[in-house]
C-alpha cells in the first residue's frame, strides 16, 4: 500500500464484512507520529481466530486462503518503530457490545513511513458504497481537527440516500475545505 | 463554506429525482474492493467511475458500488458491470484513464470496449 489512508479503506471493509452499522475512524497526528483507531460495532471475531489474525494465512476470503490486509498495516506501523494493536469482542461472549477496534502508530520521520495520502477520498469512498453505514470520521493535528458525522448528514437529508452523487460531492468538498482552511 | 443548509437544498432538489429514479433502467458498476483491489488501485478508479458518470449525466441510471475479492487477484482493479438482460461484463486491470474510456464507449455507447475485458 503506497498510503496509509489505503490501509485505512482496508481495515474499514473488514468492518463492513463484519456486518457493523457504526464505523469510527479517528486519525491522531502530531509533528513526528501518527497514530489511528479503526473501530466498529460489527459481529467481532471469536477469540482463537483473533489470536491468529496477524497471520497471513488466516483469512475470511473464500477465494484464496491468504489475507494480507491486517499484516500489511501491521508491517507498515513496526517498520517506523510504531505499533499496532487489534482488540475484539465477539457476538457470542458479548451479545450487547460487540465490535473490533484496529489501531496502528507510525513515526513520520523513520524512513520506513508511508504518508497518509488521500484520506479524503477514503472517507468517500466508504461511504458511496456503504451509504447505510453511520461514519464518524475525526482527524485531529496539531492545528485542527476535521471531521464528519454521517449521522448529522442523515438528520438532514431524510429519505436521500448519503452515495447520491450530489450529495457525495457535497461531502468531498466539505472535507477539503475542513482541510485547506 | 459548506453548510449544513445546503445539504437540505440538496434534499428538497432530490425529492423528486428519487422517486424517478427508483423506476429507471439500472445499470451497476461493481468495483472489488478487497485488499488486492485497494492495493492495486482500485480507489481511485472507483472515483473517476463517480465523478465521471456524473459529468457524462448518467448518474440518474448508473450506480457505482463494490464488492470483495473475486478471486482473479492478478487482474485487479477489476470492474464488473451488471445490466439487465444483459450478460455480466468484466473489466480488468483498470485505470482512472480507461475508466473514463468506458464510461464513454460502454456506459454512454452501449459497445463493450473490447481491449479491456477478460472472458
Amino acid at each position: 500500500m503506497k498510503e496509509l489512508s489505503l490501509n485505512i479503506l482496508d481495515i474499514a471493509e473488514n468492518s463492513v464484512k463484519a456486518k457493523a452499522t457504526e464505523i469510527n475512524i479517528e486519525i491522531c497526528e502530531t509533528a513526528d507520529s501518527l497514530s489511528f483507531s479503526i473501530s466498529d460495532n460489527g459481529k467481532g471475531m471469536p477469540p482463537d481466530f483473533l489470536k491468529q489474525v496477524t497471520n497471513p494465512f488466516t483469512t475470511t476470503r473464500t477465494t484464496r486462503p491468504v489475507g494480507l490486509g491486517i499484516p500489511l498495516l501491521k508491517l507498515a506501523a513496526e517498520q517506523t518503530g510504531g505499533s499496532f494493536e487489534i482488540t475484539s469482542r465477539h457476538f457470542k461472549d458479548f451479545p450487547e457490545t460487540h465490535g473490533t477496534t484496529t489501531s496502528a502508530s507510525f513515526f513520520k520521520n523513520h524512513i520506513d513511513s508511508v504518508p497518509l495520502g488521500n484520506i479524503v477520498e477514503t472517507v468517500v469512498t466508504l461511504i458511496q458504497c456503504n451509504p447505510d453505514i453511520e461514519l464518524v470520521f475525526v482527524h485531529k493535528t496539531d492545528e485542527k481537527t476535521v471531521s464528519l458525522d454521517t449521522k448529522e448528514l442523515r438528520a438532514v437529508l431524510k429519505d436521500v440516500p448519503l452515495n447520491s452523487i450530489e450529495v457525495i460531492l457535497w461531502i468531498k468538498e466539505y472535507l477539503n475545505e475542513q482541510y485547506s482552511q | 463554506m459548506k453548510s449544513l443548509a445546503e445539504l437540505a437544498a440538496i434534499r428538497d432538489k432530490m425529492k423528486d429525482k428519487v422517486v424517478l429514479r427508483e423506476g429507471s433502467s439500472q445499470i451497476r458498476v461493481v468495483v472489488g474492493m478487497a485488499t488486492c483491489g485497494i492495493a492495486a488501485g482500485a480507489r481511485p478508479v472507483l472515483s473517476a467511475f463517480v465523478e465521471g458518470i456524473n459529468n457524462a449525466g448518467l448518474s440518474a441510471n448508473v450506480t457505482v458500488t463494490q464488492t470483495g475479492c473475486i478471486g482473479i487477484c492478478q487482474y485487479e482493479p477489476v470492474v464488473e458491470i451488471y445490466e439487465a438482460d444483459k450478460e455480466k461484463v468484466t473489466y480488468v486491470k483498470m485505470t482512472p484513464e480507461k475508466a473514463a474510456e468506458v464510461i464513454e464507449r460502454h456506459l454512454k455507447g452501449g459497445k463493450v470496449v473490447e481491449e479491456y475485458i477478460i472472458k
